[in-house]
């Protein structure tokens, strides 16, 4: 019975985090949007514009459903809740504290790509199901996007796997600081097992992880339509793209959706490259700042921290970089993170057989 | 040919990146309301640059063409202005007055009523060729500028302070006095 109730509690408690992250996150995009084009952003709504999200969320709740006449009714209101969910289900096997982890899943990361590609076939019933020649457009570009990015972060994720020997997320991060039942290396020479911090993350255990890292967060932002990767949603081209005809609380869950996205792969990020939950602080002789500062709560701290520190440097580059070309965006992909994560690959190989052995 | 590309343009998004992350630190200073006439006005490049237009307002010159206004004491009626206008947007009636009213602040002698005396607020074009030729210098341009309605028709502004009575019976004085005169004419 208790076991029931902790797998309710679970997925409400993620679903609250994910909503008020949402709130928040909105928020954030659009003040970083206005400091870093010299405005203000939303000031009127509360003190600052605090609550401007709220606002704007209790506008959807209100707003009545409107199928357009000549939509596919079935796949129209069932897309928002496929592409939810796809997103939703990511949550399940990350970890966010030491083996405070939703499901202790041996495949986590192959589980987790799995499922977050069904995202790919929830745009498309959005864009088919809208019968709009945008929405249409847009969720044809979603797909040859979201496709061709898989495989660069399938890549990175296997070139860091290859590294970990684990494809479980929680024994990923046990293998990242202080806790590691295994010998830490940094980039390979220097032995970090006892002294941890930010010597011990992934990304600096070998020098080719950082390179891995950075095609994971070039790719990743791909995967989750951002920009400078917006353009299934290119307003100026195609309205709204794939949701287009979305309004009310559908449209809340496509925009929770594209947000939970972007928290999904930045704590995927940080689990498999940047430590978790453990600290970037290091035991220096006496000082045992590693150990002091890892467990439950500080777990909680790291990990939700380094994941916003991740959201806002996409949110930096959003309102940074340009939207790619269609051209471009494939020549990003399939001629150079590609061929990058390949080398990458065999880098991890060769690196796991020479020096980690 | 790739790989060229490529390094250029992770090495102009560094650089834009670091521009805008310049903007998003340099977001906690706030340009504050400065004068135009300010010899430093065009220094300020650095902060945010929106006024919180109704809360915060930006010193304007103090002489600049805003909307017109009405001292109708030292009005002569003399219908200058209205003809000055380019897009006909002054409307003023008359009402001749058998003696002279009164004097306006200047010494000129007041011989009309002025029955009607409305400036369409949405035509005019601010060229302030009124005020040129006003004789009293009773047309003005004032310092306001952000008067707003919700009808049109609030855009005409009066200036005329007689009542519906007082213009009737100015207009009896005068057909009287016409029709007194007329009948000492043909006497």
């Amino acid at each position: 019975m208790a076991e029931l109730i902790i797998h309710i509690i679970t997925p409400v408690a993620i679903f609250i985090f994910i909503a008020c992250f949402t709130l928040f996150a909105v928020y954030a995009e659009r003040k970083i949007a206005g400091f870093v084009q010299d405005r203000l952003g939303p000031m009127e709504t509360g003190k600052y514009g605090l609550t401007q999200t709220i606002a704007d969320i209790l506008k959807l709740l209100q707003k009545e459903f409107i199928t357009p006449s000549k939509a596919d009714s079935i796949l129209f209101a069932a897309a928002p809740i496929v592409i939810f969910v796809a997103v939703f289900i990511g949550f399940s096997v990350v970890p966010w504290a030491p083996d405070f982890v939703p499901a202790h899943l041996h495949t986590g990361i192959f589980f987790l790509m799995a499922v977050v590609s069904i995202d790919a076939i929830g745009i498309l019933m959005a864009g088919w199901g809208s019968n709009n020649k945008y929405s249409l457009l847009g969720a044809i570009r979603a797909i040859a996007q979201m496709v061709s990015y898989e495989i660069p972060v399938g890549l990175s994720l296997i070139a860091a796997v290859m590294i970990t020997q684990t494809l479980n997320l929680n024994d990923i991060a046990y293998l990242q600081g202080v806790k590691s039942p295994e010998q830490i290396y940094f980039m390979g020479f220097w032995n970090v097992t006892d002294i941890g911090g930010i010597f011990a993350w992934h990304v600096f255990q070998a020098p080719h992880l950082l390179v891995v890292y950075i095609i994971f967060f070039i790719a990743s932002l791909a995967e989750c339509n951002r920009a400078p990767f917006d353009i299934p949603e290119a307003e100026s081209e195609l309205i709204g793209g794939f949701h287009t005809e979305y309004g009310g609380i559908r449209f809340a869950f496509l925009f929770l959706a594209e947000y939970a996205m972007m928290f999904l792969v930045a704590i995927l990020g940080t689990v498999i490259f940047l430590g978790a939950w453990n600290t970037p602080l290091p035991n220096i002789g006496v000082l045992r700042f590693a150990d002091w500062t890892t467990g439950l709560g500080w777990g909680l701290f790291w990990t939700v921290s380094k994941s916003l520190f991740i959201v806002g440097i996409q949110m930096w580059i959003r309102w940074t970089l340009p939207r790619f070309r269609a051209d471009q965006l494939m020549t990003l992909c399939w001629k150079i993170l590609i061929p990058l994560s390949f080398l990458c690959l065999a880098i991890s190989g060769l690196w796991r057989i020479m020096v980690m052995i | 040919m790739v790989l060229k590309t490529t390094i250029k343009g992770f090495s102009t998004a560094v650089k834009g990146l670091l521009l805008t992350v310049k903007h998003l630190f340099g977001a906690r200073r706030s340009r504050q309301a400065y004068n135009i006439q300010d010899k430093n006005y065009f220094d300020l490049q650095e902060g945010i640059t929106t006024v919180q237009y109704p809360k915060q307002k930006m010193p304007i010159p103090e002489v600049a063409r805003y909307q017109l206004e009405v001292d109708i004491d030292d009005c002569i009626v003399c219908d200058l202005c209205a003809k000055a206008c380019p897009v006909d947007c002054i409307d003023i009636q008359a009402i001749r007055s058998s003696e002279a009213i009164g004097h306006t602040s200047d010494g000129s002698v007041k011989r009309l009523y002025a029955a009607k005396f409305d400036i369409d607020m949405a035509k005019c074009m601010y060229c302030g060729l009124c005020t040129v030729v006003c004789p009293t210098e009773c047309i003005t341009m004032s310092d306001k500028y952000d008067r707003s309605s919700q009808k049109l028709t609030d855009l005409i502004y009066g200036f005329s302070e007689m009542s519906d009575a007082e213009i009737e019976q100015r207009k009896q004085e005068w057909s009287i006095f016409q029709a007194e005169k007329e009948a000492a004419k043909n006497k």
